[in-house]
């Protein structure tokens, strides 16, 4: 190391820097939608980058007490904890069936979901529509439960999957040769052991679910069956004049995910690198 | 899987050679697939898709200078990279209104450049039909960064000390460790990174251009999936398959691609 002491605390300086200005520019759009939710229409109009300096709470109150938010907030909730638990449930099972069954053709069928993890949606989406329609589950909440159930499994196997080949095969030998059936394995060693990663796992596929928008917009259109961020786009187009009003709405809908980010970070860094690690 | 997947796939291949709505589906063969390829909309919609993959050399390139500076032993390290990777997670349709209104004409960019007296810079971000694009790709840039950070310091913390180690024994410099040492051992991730960024946008855009731009003014920065669904809504089933089909068809080579990649970094 040749570098003199001046220069080191240069580069430190400049890196910090570096990163800060990074950290600001990921912030500041979050920022923006915090301050003019709290700002008044009039006061934004009258110019976008003031501070809230007398902050209200009229757009906040408006969109939870006189907008359907509460109620696309509500379906949101519904069709993310259904779709999650079921994917989840699902590949707990078979994940745990491809690993230490070793079924035939297990490896194809693991290497199978980790190609369908990138199908875009949008490829399957007229047939799923028309599927739907015929069997009269538009606009029902059902409808894209039972899709995004079908999009989240082959993460959900291969994530599970990836996590079970960590459990040593001693543990479930020992266990089966005292005499313990599959499933016996399963409920006493294998799912106590899960606890973190399945959590990991429905954390990263709640957030999808929460997230998604162009599948809710196809198959939910009635006013009342809406989700959040199919919601969140008509307020868009509706209050084309009130911009407070309408981040009211994003701010309510960025706040849930915020909270969890926030109480399990490591969680999230986890599970959605999870794809791309080894 | 055979439900949620198997049965689409097969019906939008079918569907794609049929016109009319589906209750009553008339046989035309290639007739979609020629009518989507002289479609001026559908043209600069691929070309649109085409443009999105100048981000990805922007984004990777970005968050390898982020994870290498983090990589540093930086103080408060942590904390950056989780002020960077929070944009990820958010849901893209709030954000993306939130941009819509940032990018404005009277909105926060152009009256901060103009109280700034760079006024001449003021553009009219999405209404231009050559700027659009280039707003929805920085959308782009500033939601996926985070990932490519938090991708890349794993893989940079996974390496063995010792190479970087006898590198500065040998007396490299701080570039020369970087560039010569590090980024060429964690190429495996760079490259399985790329591949999957490209398939996110060639197929996973739809939500900050639908609520951006909706793919204006006119189709100047329509992308495939508003094509397909702008096709659908319009009832033309036949158009939206044959597009998904095109669509499905670039994917899976990617996806190809990127199973090959990952077999690779596996083997080394």
């Amino acid at each position: 190391m040749r570098t003199t002491a001046r220069h080191g605390i240069v580069r430190v300086l400049s890196q910090h820097a570096f990163l800060i200005i990074i950290c600001l520019a990921a912030l500041y759009p979050l920022w923006f939608i915090v301050s003019t939710a709290l700002r008044s229409n009039a006061a934004y109009q009258l110019d976008p980058t003031g501070f809230p300096s007398h902050p209200t709470f009229a757009s906040l109150r408006n969109m939870l007490f006189h907008q359907p938010l509460p109620r696309w907030m509500w379906n949101s909730f519904l069709v993310t904890v259904s779709s999650v638990a079921v994917s989840t449930f699902i590949a707990l099972l078979a994940a745990y069936a491809a690993v230490f069954g070793r079924f035939r053709g297990h490896s194809i069928f693991i290497s199978t979901s980790v190609a369908l993890m990138v199908v875009p949606p949008v490829t399957l989406l007229v047939p799923m529509f028309v599927f739907m329609v015929n069997s009269g589950m538009v606009n029902h909440l059902q409808s894209v439960i039972i899709f995004y159930t079908g999009l989240l499994v082959p993460f959900a196997i291969f994530f599970m999957a990836g996590f079970f080949r960590t459990i040593p095969n001693e543990l479930i030998e020992a266990a089966s040769s005292e005499g313990a059936g599959p499933f016996t394995i399963f409920r006493r060693i294998v799912l106590p052991l899960s606890g973190a990663a399945s959590f990991t796992l429905i954390v990263v596929q709640a957030i999808w679910v929460w997230n998604e928008l162009l599948i809710a917009l196809v198959f939910l259109q009635s006013e009342s069956s809406r989700t959040l961020m199919a919601g969140l786009t008509q307020f868009q187009g509706r209050f084309t004049t009130d911009e407070p009003l309408v981040l009211a709405g994003a701010l309510l809908s960025i706040l849930p995910v915020v909270v969890l980010y926030l109480s399990g970070q490591r969680f999230f860094v986890r599970g959605l690198t999870a794809g791309i690690g080894k | 899987m055979a439900f949620a997947f198997g049965f689409p796939l097969v019906q939008v291949v079918r569907d794609s050679f049929y016109a009319g709505n589906f209750a009553s589906p008339i046989w035309v063969g290639l007739d979609n697939y020629k009518g989507v390829l002289s479609d001026p909309a559908f043209r600069q919609s691929l070309f649109d898709n085409m443009k999105l993959l100048l981000t990805v050399p922007i984004m990777l390139g970005i968050g390898l200078a982020i994870a290498l500076v983090l990589n540093d032993r930086i103080r408060g390290g942590r904390h950056y990279q989780s002020v960077v990777f929070l944009p990820y997670v958010l849901p893209a349709t709030a954000i993306g209104i939130a941009f819509s209104f940032l990018l404005q004409e009277n909105g926060v960019l152009n009256t901060s450049l103009r109280h700034a007296h760079l006024g001449g810079l003021a553009q009219d971000w999405l209404g231009n039909s050559h700027l659009a694009i280039v707003s929805v790709g920085g959308l782009v840039i500033w939601q996926q960064l985070g990932f490519a950070v938090v991708v890349f310091t794993a893989a940079l913390l996974s390496l063995p000390p010792e190479t970087a180690e006898a590198a500065r024994i040998d007396g490299a410099g701080w570039w020369q460790l970087q560039l010569r040492v590090l980024v060429p051992q964690i190429r495996p991730i760079i490259e399985l990174l790329a591949v999957i960024q490209v398939i996110t946008v060639i197929s996973w855009v739809f939500n900050y251009v639908y609520v951006l731009t909706a793919g204006g003014p006119g189709f100047s920065s329509s992308v495939m999936e508003l094509y397909i669904w702008r096709s659908f809504s319009n009832g033309s089933d036949g158009t939206a398959a044959s597009v998904a089909v095109m669509l499905l068809g670039m994917a899976s080579v990617l996806i190809g691609l990127s199973l090959w990649v990952r077999k690779q970094k596996i083997v080394q």
